[in-house]
């Protein structure tokens, strides 16, 4: 087995062990390469098929090709998609590109706190029905006590300390210092009443592995990570008041993979073009105590 | 593409011998740190006025600045010329054991620092102790901090040989010892000049020295069944028991056996999805089968190959534990064991000794388990599990214990020990020691009642049929309530089936739901009731259980269509659902449970 193989299947394994423990369980899917490739496992582990919800929090800022990205995919593998969103925030326009709110404030309000109500069900949820194409109220609410996360631990700081299972208390904050131990291949899968577990089959991926991989098995991916011929591309994808493409002039997956194993960006952070970031002090800590993935 | 080769190694000791240092300046000789990674850390020791350490790459967490120390696990990734590297930074202080734990447990090998000046402590002994039990075989030591000491060989001689003389004694034979200064950077990526003395290699190429666990492809065949998929909503109808193999390999046409439950077949496909279809799959592959026959087994059953060493299969089991939980491990409690896939009620039957894991010096005296003890003891699942001895199979031979939704210690399996005297069955001589007896007798029940007692427990291993035993229970009863007889189906069924199915949450708990039933058929039967429950699926050791938690009454036990049983025989096998109704009646009246004519 070579090292794809080897993290292909610990995160296979992972998946399978997330979804036989959690009944209400579902999938973030961020439209960006990572969780793409764990949407990837999610089809290889069930055979083609992808038995658990994925859920998108909308900020209505992303990049417009993002959502029609998702909602082909999602209509092509027909996923179970659900949208859920800060309604009143964005209402209230208490956002940083109407400028009524910090970068930090913005992402705490259309990520952190969409995410949290739309988990717990007491926000509405929008389910794609595959009949009209349209996303129509969701009318389950349950709570969704275990979420699949594709974050790396080589991403940043606390990233890099994450569980593959870890618990989240009922106001979703990540307890760091007493982080439940996970010996050999058993995970934590017991949770007292209340509070949830987010699973981490992406852990031990590096981005050079997610390119590797996506495109060992020729994952669709948006063209939003190529240079279509203005010499930029995104590195990392996120809302586009805050997310900025780099230099480069990379055209496909090769080459993406050619610039991170030898050209320039072998040794400069992926979410360097990320600004909020930069304002938590460059571990990202304060937002993912509360709940920021 | 060409395939880099991928390495996990664990950095443990003591707290403040430098753990952090020593990767901090692999990451920086190896030029693997990202820009940002750097600067950020460099702009917050220049926004807080404190000087740059290395240390301070990874303990990137606010908290750790703060206190100085590494409180979890963190991961580095970095490499060389030869491969890539995931280095795992463990915690070196004793409040954070459980995190040191996890990191050792997913690496291949362990760099064991030591401070030359102040020597082996509590926690090098105890890392040193707990990479063996993990199963770690590589394991380097580096001597740190040689600058403080002058560089002395002698410094350096003396932990080799004290060192040396502990580790031993836990079965770890260091590879080697590397005298380093990590601050300084001596022997870490270039050789020292400050050690003309030690011929050996530097940290990096002890790194790229160290190898890759062989796949365990040689080994008997191996596969926790981890789930069964059945897509047929999304007109899907392959039957797919998933796993990942942990030793051995299988192909298209090997028989295997499930166990505990003992069930046979055979290897019809391998699935895959996006791959070439292929005939045999190995250790480390996450695989899915289909199966020739259409058999009825659970996630959490080891499946293995008929033909090679079976594994042992018991409920008793000679361990060795180490214990992270909060609570001490105590007797008369009921934890939960994971084994594999496997999930199932365990109690601490007898503690043999505790070995203090820095010191090891044995207590015989203790009663319980205390956090970050290791101790030999005796444990007893609920049920027959299987499993392999540490010694000849490590994935099969590794548990944890949770207690109260934590995982509160792992284990290693020494060796089966004897079931002669289950607790099960001492609880039933117990609690009939104690039951107090009516003043009625059960015969002057019979007489006013016109039947005798029973316990009737309506069974099938067609998946298929879970409602048709309902309805037969509920009609069974119906018949003898119009005939009436005292009978009373307990419809328990439904949730039964909901914890033995293989999407639900907590199918395990099906083991306590069967000890309930069997208690509640104890009190039933005595008031002199026919007392009825449906069981989809009921196997070897339920019926057996049943039967024993039932004593001193009698049970019956029917079976619709194909049987769910390996060697217990059930009182009834009956085809057809339909008229089983009235089968039953037929063998109550040839058992005089009840009468021929009734009035």
């Amino acid at each position: 087995m070579n090292h794809l193989d080897k993290l292909e299947a610990q995160s296979i394994y992972i998946l399978r062990e997330a979804y036989r423990e959690f009944k209400n369980i579902c999938m973030l899917w961020s439209i960006g390469k990572d969780s793409t490739v764990l949407l990837w496992l999610a089809r290889k582990a069930f055979y083609g098929h992808v038995p658990i919800p994925l859920v998108h929090i909308d900020t209505h800022y992303k990049i417009p090709e993002m959502i029609e990205y998702r909602d082909e995919l999602a209509r092509k593998w027909k996923l179970t998609m659900i949208y859920g969103e800060n309604s009143e925030a964005l209402a209230q326009k208490k956002t940083f590109p109407d400028g009524n709110a910090d970068r930090l404030t913005c992402c705490q309000l259309l990520k952190t706190e969409a995410l949290k109500h739309t988990l717990s069900g007491e926000w509405n949820r929008y389910v794609l029905d595959h009949k009209t194409g349209k996303y129509v109220l969701d009318t389950k609410r349950e709570k969704f006590t275990g979420v699949i996360v594709g974050v790396r631990a080589d991403e940043e700081g606390s990233r890099s300390k994450e569980r593959y299972f870890s618990p989240r208390d009922k106001e979703s904050d990540w307890a760091v210092e007493d982080q439940p131990p996970e010996f050999w291949n058993q995970f934590k899968t017991d949770f007292a009443p209340g509070t949830h577990i987010r699973i981490h089959p992406l852990l031990d991926w590096t981005e050079l592995n997610i390119w590797e991989y996506i495109e060992r098995e020729n994952i669709p991916i948006t063209p939003l990570y190529f240079d279509r011929g203005d010499g930029k591309r995104y590195r990392s994808l996120g809302c586009y008041p805050c997310t900025f493409p780099v230099e480069s002039t990379a055209k496909n997956v090769s080459e993406i993979i050619e610039e991170l194993k030898s050209g320039k960006f072998a040794n400069i952070a992926e979410r360097a073009g990320r600004a909020q970031d930069k304002d938590d002090g460059g571990g990202l800590e304060t937002l993912r105590r509360g709940g920021y993935m | 593409m060409e395939a880099r080769e991928q390495m996990n190694i664990v950095i443990v000791g003591h707290v403040d011998h430098g753990k952090s240092t020593v990767i901090g300046r692999l990451l920086a000789d190896t030029d693997s740190l990202p820009e940002g990674k750097l600067e950020s850390v460099k702009e917050f020791c220049r926004k807080n006025a404190r000087p740059f350490e290395y240390a301070f790459l990874l303990d990137a967490l606010k908290d750790e600045q703060a206190q100085g120390i590494t409180i979890d696990t963190a991961r580095c990734f970095f490499k060389t010329g030869k491969r890539d590297y995931i280095i795992i930074d463990a915690p070196g202080h004793v409040e954070f054991l459980k995190n040191m734990v996890t990191g050792a447990s997913r690496a291949e090998a362990a760099l064991l620092v030591v401070d030359a000046k102040e020597g082996i402590k509590e926690n090098s002994k105890r890392h040193g102790h707990i990479v063996s039990m993990l199963g770690i075989k590589q394991v380097v030591v580096l001597v740190n901090k040689m600058d403080l000491v002058d560089f002395s060989r002698e410094v350096y001689e003396s932990i080799v040989s004290e060192f040396g003389e502990f580790l031993k004694k836990v079965n770890i034979k260091p590879i080697n010892y590397i005298p380093i200064s990590a601050f300084n950077g001596d022997n870490i990526a270039q050789k020292s000049q400050n050690t003309l003395w030690y011929d050996g290699p530097t940290v990096l190429e002890q790194l790229d020295g160290f190898v890759n666990k062989k796949e365990n492809r040689q080994l008997p065949f191996r596969m926790p069944v981890q789930d069964i998929y059945k897509f047929t909503e999304e007109g899907d109808d392959r039957r797919i028991v998933a796993g990942t193999v942990v030793s051995g390999s299988i192909s298209v046409g090997d028989e295997v056996v499930f166990l505990p439950s003992n069930k046979r077949s055979v290897i019809n496909s391998i699935e895959g999805f996006n791959v070439k279809p292929r005939n045999t799959a190995y250790a480390d592959e996450a695989i899915g089968v289909t199966l020739t026959t259409q058999i009825y087994i659970k996630p959490g059953e080891l499946m293995v190959k008929a033909k090679e060493k079976q594994p042992s299969v018991s409920s008793r089991f000679r361990a060795n534990i180490f214990w992270v939980g909060k609570a001490p491990l105590i007797k008369s409690k009921n934890y939960k064991l994971k084994i594999g896939t496997m999930k199932i009620g365990v109690k601490l039957i007898e503690i043999s000794h505790i070995i203090d894991a820095a010191e090891l010096n044995v207590d015989t005296f203790k009663d319980q388990v205390e956090r970050h003890d290791v101790a030999e003891c005796i444990f007893e699942t609920s049920k027959p599990i299987a499993y392999d001895v540490i010694s000849e199979i490590e994935q099969t031979g590794r548990f944890v214990i949770v207690d109260n939704y934590e995982i509160s210690g792992g284990g290693i399996i020494l060796e089966a020990a004897l079931d002669t005297d289950n607790s099960l069955l001492t609880h039933v001589r117990e609690r009939e020691f104690l039951w107090e007896k009516s003043l009625i007798s059960a015969k002057q029940r019979e007489n006013a009642y016109g039947h005798k007692a029973k316990f009737i427990v309506i069974t099938s291993g067609n998946e298929g049929k879970e409602k048709d035993i309902q309805d037969i229970g509920r009609q069974l009863e119906e018949r003898l309530f119009n005939m009436k007889y005292k009978a009373y189906y307990l419809g328990v069924s439904s949730i039964l089936h909901g914890l033995a199915s293989d999407a639900a949450n907590g199918y395990e708990d099906r083991d306590e739901h069967i000890r309930q039933i069997g208690e509640l058929a104890r009190i039933f039967t005595d008031s002199g009731q026919i007392f009825i429950t449906s069981i989809f699926n009921l196997d070897d050791y339920e019926a057996k259980k049943l039967k024993l938690l039932n004593q001193p009454n009698e049970i019956i036990v029917v079976n619709i269509g194909q049987t769910p049983f390996n060697d217990f025989v059930p009182d009834a096998s009956i085809e057809d659902a339909e008229g089983a109704v009235e089968a039953v009646c037929q063998l109550l009246k040839r058992q005089e449970i009840i009468l021929e004519y009734y009035i």
